[in-house]
């Protein structure tokens, strides 16, 4: 039944997921994944999509899959699912445990949880930087000059602009940038393999 | 009163990008100034328990903005109106991006953005690095799950990153709560 499983999967990442936007980037990952309803590749572009577009990461995220796995329906499961226990908590909170958050287990809780979150993210990203410069398995690493280029590109125009110039760059614009930095590298390889 | 809960929070669906902290900005500008529903120290109290429990953080604070205003009724219509926007816009995006991926140019770019995608995972990574506790209880635990997680990742071992932030919850309890709570009082 993919919609109790959409639901359930997604309400486990709603549950799960701590320290802001990118927290619940590595456990949707896995959990695509596993359940084969996105490739590695769909992945990284769904998540491309979902900081150009509005809203949380995580609702954009589970609306796209929810659609993809089950139309107009599991879009609406998958939401609600990852909606779920956020809703609850900030309820019980507010109407009940007013305390809860100075609650010494809790946040004793809180406290040993974050340190995990932040390995998590990170690791997420270097193997996604890994992945995006052409590396498969460990037998299997052959090198993407576009991609190299396009992130060297992307890392020395970030630098510039936020070192020197102080301006600080939303992930919008960051994207947009690399999605221009794509095309004009892209095209510019094409044309070379062309000579 | 519950449709304007919807509305206001369904602007600021639609408005904000990249989710998260992007919120908070948007979200004190309509909810602490122009609709006074909550003054600054009630929204600073609000994001703190918004932080230390999980989900969206613009979740978080609709549905405590929600409830404080008109009850469960009000909360689910806060919350809704944050969805509702995301929800519509990124089921429209599921039906096309395939066809749109089709497209050269479209692809080119999202070779960038692919790069984009894990810089920007990598920023936010270090930003939340800086803000670890310098002792030796979470600088180790990071270098564990860290290097561990790589691994997984690298050997295609399966292993859910949730028994990683279980064991990391029940340490803390254990270490803080549990063994020295009256050191830790901050």
């Amino acid at each position: 039944m993919i919609y109790l499983q959409l639901f359930l999967e997604f309400f486990k990442i709603g549950l799960f997921c701590f320290g802001g936007a990118f927290g619940m980037i590595p456990l949707i990952e896995e959990t695509v994944i596993k359940h084969g309803w996105l490739t590695e590749a769909e992945f990284i572009n769904l998540i491309g999509v979902c900081e150009s577009t509005p809203g949380p990461i995580a609702v954009n995220t589970a609306t796209y899959v929810g659609s993809v796995m089950g139309g107009p329906l599991g879009s609406i499961v998958a939401t609600l699912g990852v909606v779920l226990p956020s809703f609850l908590i900030i309820l019980l909170i507010a109407a009940v445990l007013k305390n809860l958050t100075n609650n010494k287990y809790f946040k004793g809780f809180m406290r040993g949880v974050k340190p995990v979150v932040v390995a998590l993210i990170l690791s997420t990203g270097s193997m996604l930087l890994l992945k995006a410069i052409g590396f498969v398995g460990l037998q299997e690493f052959r090198v993407d000059v576009v991609s190299l280029v396009i992130l060297v590109l992307l890392a020395g125009v970030y630098f510039a602009i936020t070192c020197l110039w102080k301006k600080k760059l939303s992930a919008v614009k960051i994207i947009l940038l690399s999605a221009g930095l794509g095309i004009v590298v892209s095209r510019v390889s094409e044309a070379m393999g062309k000579l | 009163m519950l449709a304007e809960l919807f509305f206001t929070f369904a602007k600021i669906g639609l408005f904000t990008f990249g989710g998260g902290y992007a919120m908070i900005a948007q979200i004190k500008e309509v909810v602490v100034e122009q609709k006074r529903w909550l003054d600054e120290e009630e929204l600073m109290q609000i994001i703190t328990v918004a932080e230390s429990t999980p989900g969206p953080i613009a979740i978080n604070i609709a549905t405590y903005v929600g409830y404080k205003k008109k009850g469960v009724a009000g909360s689910a219509m806060a919350t809704l109106g944050v969805v509702v926007p995301s929800l519509i816009i990124l089921y429209i995006v599921s039906l096309f991006l395939d066809a749109f991926l089709q497209n050269k140019y479209v692809a080119y770019a999202f070779t960038g953005i692919k790069c984009g995608v894990a810089f920007l995972i990598l920023r936010a990574g270090f930003g939340l690095f800086q803000k670890i506790e310098k002792r030796v209880v979470p600088c180790v635990t990071f270098g564990i799950v860290f290097v561990l997680m790589i691994l997984f990742d690298l050997l295609a071992v399966s292993f859910s990153s949730v028994w990683f932030i279980l064991m990391g919850g029940v340490l803390g309890i254990v270490l803080y709560a549990v063994l020295s709570p009256k050191k830790e009082v901050e």
